[in-house]
């Protein structure tokens, strides 16, 4: 059987899997539909938890990034893990036993003002949106590269299946197919790592193997051939990488602090029964996703020795390009290979000076790395299968949050407080298939900014969310007025440092005039440290927080 | 009230204790002191380089267990119990939430 029939029949198993699952769990009460009536088993959400997280761009793009970045790509393996262990801390539990249902519900009753709930409202549609649009480009990216058809008709079946569980069945509907997902992604990412693992270095397992010796009787160490390839060809060493440690310092923080504030992670903790349950299915979340994340770093080495051995030959000569294995020529075809013979001597080369011939993108390393290492069909039509998995859960988790924050927020909260329970879930429902057209849109007439819009994700909800959560629980004396102006500070500082790098000036978007030498992508750790100065500065000079705001805080201290 | 006071900071400074391991790992070792740590050898890895992409992140998953295991025992020393259905969990908010699951919203 051929790979295209094969991605045919395990996309189909799986899709028949997700919509089976939004039929036996459909959402009747905006209970079950917000946070799946509270009831879900701790290790269920750490599962769906994590399949939430684990976006296309952890699933098709971070291995490959770690692969052209080397040792700086731990700014994402440590920030995007590290923040669980906040979120485990110093949210999730008291965020539970708050008991309602949306990350601005927190913001607006605990700072006792609608501004406060507000910016929050706008800050929630905000992230989720920039961050569901790179989703719905993942899935058409894996339906054009494997099933051959075209990308608007890849995102058009992806809206369609998730448009059915999640606007029928909700959160309920959203963390069981969730909980499915997970499975089929992890399952896809390490079928092919330990494969690869095994064939290049005879160690089973990816974590030990890329610190392992090299399968072809030169007794040297894997990491070791790497950095020697790497500085042959003109690249840094691969473990030491080209970042400055006070960018590396503040990328790191601003991830992990964005992680633990990002709306649709938060929500996943409201959904168990108890603050115990909500501490446990933190850890048990962060175990999951450190099985892909550690197995990550692996896929990195193994693909980046892979590929540079098979377009420059393991004698470094150069392989004709008559004689270049398959996957090159398919992923030529999606534009995101290619080749130009400079010397005219009929070989490709790789390199970081002159000697390059060739343009790579990123984000084929891991779906291509299959077919570099020459694995079976079912395996690369595993991988594809695993790409949409990651792909629809975190879009049904994003749209959730964004339908939630327009019917309960925005609608219940704010504007008309006097709808019934089923109007308000006809308005869920409605704003969820809204989303997902908006979402679509976005997948098929991407923003070329896509990959930049994502540094602004974390950045907001680290300078905005995290400090506001944060101060909420750990401060009685945090109050509305320092609140609110911590928020608006450091959202309006973290966006115009981001716009005016990112968007307006970009020829100067480089370190020589970086604030501090601190990126765009690592802003909003300033960002967020100016909220907290200037909401305690303000606090300190307005009226004290009410007495029963006093006692909700206390509540929510004690499970 | 003495015993929540004694609760909360016993939290406290579990919460402090974990975040500087945590910070540690994270930022000490596979950011701050990589290139000195480089020098040695863990397998095939250097020893930054294994903090940075891999050693942090096991050190995360065991950081939130152990929590997860000194809360319950210090719940269990405060007496603090949790009822098992979180609709009848007691407080005012949770209540809201659960009314709302029949039909009548009310302050929510």
């Amino acid at each position: 059987m051929d790979i295209q029939t094969m991605t045919f029949i395990m996309i189909g198993l799986s899709f028949a899997l997700y919509i089976g699952i939004a039929i036996w769990s459909h959402a009747s009460s905006t209970r079950e539909f917000y946070i799946a009536g509270a009831h879900v088993h701790p290790v269920a959400n750490g599962m769906a938890t994590a399949a939430d997280w684990m976006s296309a761009a952890s699933f098709i793009s971070m291995a490959g990034l770690i692969s052209f970045m080397g040792y700086d790509g731990a700014v994402y393996l440590m920030g995007w893990t590290g923040g669980y262990v906040l979120l485990a801390l110093c949210l999730a539990p008291y965020l539970r036993k708050f008991g309602k249902f949306t990350v601005p519900d927190f913001i607006g009753d605990r700072y006792y003002s609608q501004t406060a709930r507000t910016v929050a409202v706008i800050c929630t549609i905000f992230i989720s949106f920039t961050y569901v649009a790179g989703q719905m480009r993942g899935v058409g990216v894996v339906f054009s590269r494997f099933l051959e058809v075209d990308i608007v008709t890849g995102v058009m079946i992806g809206m369609a299946v998730v448009f059915f569980y999640a606007v029928l069945g909700g959160m309920k509907g959203i963390t069981y197919t969730q909980v499915a997902q997970y499975c089929v992604l992890i399952f896809a990412y390490l079928v092919p790592a330990v494969f690869i693992s095994l064939l290049m270095t005879g160690n089973v397992i990816p974590q030990f193997g890329f610190g392992s010796v090299v399968n072809d009787g030169s007794g040297q160490f894997l990491l070791d051939r790497l950095d020697g390839l790497s500085t042959e060809l003109g690249f840094a060493a691969y473990t030491t990488g080209t970042k400055s440690t006070i960018d590396m310092f503040f990328i790191t923080a601003a991830l992990m602090v964005g992680t633990a504030g990002l709306p649709h992670v938060i929500v996943r903790f409201f959904t168990v029964p108890r603050v115990h349950d909500a501490r446990k299915s933190a850890g048990w979340a962060l175990l999951f996703i450190v099985v892909l994340y550690t197995t990550a770093p692996a896929v990195a080495s193994f693909a980046r020795v892979n590929m540079i051995n098979t377009i420059n030959a393991e004698d470094g000569s150069g392989t004709p390009y008559s004689e270049a294995p398959g996957w090159i020529k398919n992923w030529e075809q999606t534009g995101l290979i290619s080749w130009e013979d400079k010397n005219n001597d009929g070989r490709m080369f790789y390199a970081a000076d002159e000697r390059n011939e060739m343009k790579i993108d990123r984000d084929i390393m891991v779906l291509a790395n299959p077919e570099i290492a020459n694995l079976p069909a079912w395996v690369i039509a595993l991988v594809a299968a695993g790409g949409i998995a990651a792909a629809l859960s975190t879009s049904a988790g994003l749209l959730l949050v964004i339908s939630t924050a327009i019917s309960h927020d925005l609608l219940k909260r704010n504007l008309m407080p006097d709808i019934t329970e089923k109007k308000e879930l006809l308005f869920a429902r409605l704003a969820a298939a809204a989303a997902i057209l908006v979402a679509g849109y976005l997948g098929v007439n991407p923003p070329d900014y896509v990959a930049s819009v994502v540094a602004f994700a974390f950045g907001l909800a680290a300078s905005s969310f995290f400090p506001a959560i944060v101060m909420g629980i750990f401060s009685q004396k945090m109050n509305r007025e320092g609140a609110v102006a911590g928020m608006i500070v450091g959202i309006t500082f973290t966006a115009s440092y981001i716009i005016y790098f990112k968007f307006l000036n970009v020829e100067l978007n480089s370190a020589d005039n970086w604030w501090f030498g601190i990126s765009p992508e690592g802003i909003g750790t300033l960002g967020m440290l100016l909220n907290f100065a200037v909401a305690i500065t303000i606090s300190r000079f307005t009226a004290a927080t009410p007495d029963n705001i006093k006692q909700l805080i206390l509540n929510i201290r004690h499970p | 009230m003495e015993n929540e006071q004694g609760y909360w900071r016993a939290n406290l400074r579990l919460i402090l204790i974990l975040l500087s391991i945590w910070a540690f790992v994270s930022f000490g070792c596979g950011i701050l002191l990589v290139d000195w740590l480089n020098q040695f050898r863990f397998f095939g890895f250097k020893l930054g380089f294994w903090f940075a992409q891999q050693g942090s992140l096991y050190t995360f998953v065991i950081l939130i267990f152990i929590y997860v295991w000194r809360m319950n025992l210090l719940d269990k020393q405060y007496g603090v119990k949790e009822t098992h259905d979180a609709a009848v969990d007691g407080t005012s908010d949770t209540d809201t939430a659960k009314t709302s699951t029949s039909k009548t919203g009310g302050s929510e």
